[in-house]
């Protein structure tokens, strides 16, 4: 083992995926392997290439109006065929099920009505929109992209920990951070067969192709950024570049008799299909937040008359509800008719009046979330807090149990980190990306592992000081053997070189030379 | 394409350029006061700080030219802010330019805001910035696709040009009427070896002008970027039929008539005061084309609901 890894070892109380009981694990026995032959200095140097590679690209994101690079490791996060076949699966399962849970909320119920989950949970939650109740997506798809945040517990078993459907973010620093590191780290990179990533943009264009309004042989799709203010602006450029299709800001739209078009330099050009990266409350100032200069007012009104497609569907922030979150399981056996492939991790609802009883007793080991919170917003960490902080939580829990919910704390896994130059581990999630184009979700191979970069820190969002790790998921043949040597192909002429008559020239004029040396006449 | 990234783009051409002739002007303003020892620095400052823009006191030195106009970025009309705006401005077409071109322009502004141009000799930081701005350039022309937006990008480009070599003449005019004035004018050009070669070592005041001003073939020239603003404006407005319908192609054709049909032994009259006029000529030109091409950006604002 390289010196860097020499002295590794992961936490006592987490799972750690590089190093078990037995030793190196199966996954990373080749990757480390082949970074023990770089010598230990050669490695913080590809760390520091990697960062200033980042300034220069300008992937960065926004903290408080401040652009910074995306913190990325130098040790990938490396996942076995069979592991992500699991994940895949699972990702996909949960897809499906929060397609049909959107699509019986806004639509007819059946759901409330057979007693699964309460409507009061649905219509309480604060991303529930009346106003669009009855809208039909013209190819029944609400959630085109999916985010599943993923976190191993104490003996590496895959739990769900959150869902995100509504503008789920990070992809970009997916493809982004498979390039950096195959220009870091090539000689370990080329010995790995990985299953490339590149292909995302694609999956979603088709996707958003396919939700385009009927009718529509060769739709417009635009990607609606709220600007260059937004922490995601990189990544909303990025996908727009990558899928060749407009950037647009709520202002360059307009719409006008239930249809959208965007303003050119030729004048007004229809648009049909919006992935917006804009919240729903910013959207359309005509039906939520008046004084929002994010969106375009009508917008709701077009999709209504079916005439625009908005990607991800106005409304889906019910399915990211931490309480409905607890009843996604039923929900997948409801509709599926089929078990839940992936765990969930245990949660109480506050509402239940014995639930929390029992957690208001046990509020400083618990973790309490609350429940319309993302990028890890308003979380408390029980063991963490002190009593004063558990005082006001107490306080804010019997004032709004709706709001709130508890799970017990999760040891999320470890994977070595470079952290001033030496190894030590780190808490890690995975955020696998699901494509859903109607007729199959795909789902990226390996997603947006991030980091909580310090020691023993559980939350990982990058708005909270996280970075993230290059997710390799390994093809069933994952290493590659020695390359057989092919026989030379016969090479063609060299490249062509002109002919200046130099060589003739120089030797006359040597020959000159000479002459004058020898005293002529002249 | 849409109207708010054409704006950007044509804010990049003009940042870059800007950004690149500052340097120019600066540079020939240290060389003039080098080679006319009875030019008084402080005056001299105050004249050039007052053709660029700046807002000035009493008086001014060198050390304040350089901050203002090269090293300051809260300074409006520095090199510095100019970076600046090109990078904003490509942030904001981010999906427009090429990687490599937004590459470029980024990695231009990392250095420059890391305080990269104070650390140079100011000579060395002249020609760092002009260098990046060729790769930047060239970059774009190999790059891009020569469509609309980068039709603004040169659109931007040449307006600021024009501008930006209106000025240097008049400073130059203002600071010193000697000889060494024009070759000097020439050289901020990096026009002093193409005039050279054109019109040989014995030349006059009114070569250098002619050459500045009027040169169909040299891409600094006034004439020269006059043509090629007019070229992009018919380019973008392909369907027009009835030719000056367009105000800023006016007022393009317009200056450059009056330019190229003036008595040749007139050229250098009122010269200082001609170029003014081709500074004010460049404003409404860009104003024409924002009303024309980018006014579609600004928003309606929603003022129901409340």
């Amino acid at each position: 083992m390289s010196l860097l890894f020499r002295d590794y070892a992961g936490t006592p109380k987490a799972f750690d995926e590089v190093v078990g009981a037995e030793g190196v694990r199966v996954a990373y026995g080749s990757v480390l392997r082949q970074l023990a032959k770089l010598d230990s200095e050669e490695v913080r140097a590809r760390a520091e290439y990697l960062k200033s590679t980042y300034l220069d690209q300008g992937v960065t994101f926004d903290i408080g109006g401040e652009e910074r690079p995306f913190p990325l490791d130098i040790v990938p996060r490396v996942l076995l065929a069979d592991e992500w076949a699991e994940v895949e699966a699972g990702v996909a399962q949960r897809v499906r099920a929060l397609e049909a849970f959107l699509s019986d909320v806004y639509g007819e119920g059946r759901a409330f009505r057979d007693r699964v989950i309460p409507r009061r949970v649905v219509v309480t939650s604060p991303h529930y929109h009346r106003v669009v109740a009855g809208i039909q997506m013209p190819n029944r798809v609400r959630c085109h992209v999916a985010g599943i945040d993923l976190i191993r517990d104490e003996v590496g078993r895959f739990r769900v920990l959150e869902d995100n459907v509504r503008v789920p973010s990070g992809v970009s620093y997916v493809m982004t951070n498979r390039r950096a590191m195959f220009s870091a780290l090539p000689e370990v990179t080329n010995r790995h067969r990985i299953r490339p990533v590149e292909g995302y943009p694609l999956h979603l264009l088709a996707a958003l192709r396919a939700a385009a309004p009927s009718g529509v042989a060769d739709p417009t799709v635009v990607v609606l950024t709220p600007g260059v203010y937004n922490s995601a602006y990189f990544e909303h450029a990025l996908l727009a570049r990558m899928m060749g299709v407009e950037l647009v800001e709520g202002r360059d739209l307009v719409c006008h008799n239930g249809r959208v078009s965007v303003r050119t330099t030729q004048g007004l050009r229809p648009v049909h299909v919006i992935y917006r990266r804009v919240d729903d409350e910013f959207l359309d100032p005509a039906q939520f937040r008046s004084d929002s200069m994010l969106g375009c007012a009508g917008l709701i009104t077009a999709a209504r008359a079916g005439n625009v497609t908005i990607a991800n569907a106005v409304g889906n922030g019910v399915a990211d509800d931490k309480l409905v979150y607890t009843y996604i399981p039923d929900l997948i056996r409801y509709y599926l008719a089929e078990e839940p492939k992936l765990a969930s991790v245990d949660t109480w609802r506050l509402e239940d009046d014995e639930h929390r009883e029992e957690v208001l007793d046990r509020l400083d080991e618990l973790v309490l979330k609350p429940v319309d919170g993302s990028g890890g917003k308003g979380i408390v960490i029980g063991p963490r807090a002190n009593a004063k902080q558990l005082d006001a939580l107490r306080a804010r829990i019997q004032k709004d149990p709706r709001g709130w919910i508890a799970q017990p704390v999760v040891q999320l896994s470890t994977v070595p980190t470079m952290i001033e130059g030496k190894m030590a581990p780190r808490h890690v999630d995975l955020r696998p990306f699901a494509v859903n184009s109607g007729d199959d979700v795909y789902v990226l191979p390996g997603g947006l592992t991030r980091v909580a970069l310090p020691e023993g820190e559980l939350i990982v969002n990058s708005s909270q000081g996280g970075g993230s790790k290059d997710t390799w998921v390994l093809a069933p043949d994952g290493v590659r053997g020695k390359r057989r040597r092919r026989r030379p192909r016969e090479a063609l002429a060299g490249v062509p070189q002109v002919d200046l008559g130099e060589e003739r020239v120089q030797q006359q004029a040597q020959q000159q030379q000479q002459t004058r040396v020898g005293g002529s006449p002249c | 394409m849409l109207s708010r990234i054409a704006e950007s783009l044509f804010w990049i051409g003009r940042y870059l350029e800007r950004a690149e002739d500052t340097t120019r002007i600066v540079e020939v303003h240290l060389q003039l006061l080098l080679d006319d020892p009875t030019v008084d620095q402080d005056d001299a400052a105050v004249n050039l700080l007052e053709v660029m823009g700046v807002p000035v006191g009493e008086s001014a030195d060198t050390n304040e030219v350089l901050r203002a106009l090269c090293y300051d970025p809260a300074s409006p009309s520095s090199v510095a802010a100019a970076l600046g705006g090109a990078r904003e401005a490509a942030r904001r077409a981010r999906e427009t330019v090429s990687i490599e071109m937004w590459e470029a322009i980024n990695t231009t502004w990392n250095s420059v805001k890391a305080g990269r141009l104070q650390r140079m000799r100011p000579a060395s930081a002249f020609r760092l910035v002009r260098e990046r701005c060729a790769v930047i350039s060239g970059t774009a022309d190999q790059t891009m696709s020569h469509d609309d937006g980068w039709l603004f990008l040169t659109l931007g480009r040449s307006i600021e040009r024009i501008d930006m070599t209106a000025r240097l003449i008049s400073t130059a005019h203002l600071i010193s009427g000697t000889q060494a004035t024009w070759s000097n004018v020439l050289r901020g050009c990096g026009a002093h070896h193409a005039f050279v070669r054109t019109y040989g070592g014995v030349t006059t005041d009114t070569d250098a002008a002619e050459f500045l001003l009027l040169d169909r073939l040299f891409p600094r020239s006034v004439v020269h970027n006059l043509r090629a603003a007019q070229a992009a404006l018919v380019e973008l407005d392909q369907k027009a039929r009835r030719a000056g319908s367009d105000e800023a192609q006016r007022l393009l054709g317009t200056a450059r008539a009056a330019l190229e049909y003036r008595d040749p032994g007139m050229l250098l009259d009122d010269l200082p005061h001609r170029m003014t006029d081709l500074q004010r000529i460049c404003n409404h030109v860009s104003e024409a084309i924002t009303e024309r091409y980018f006014s579609g950006a600004t928003a309606a604002t929603w003022s129901g609901g409340n």
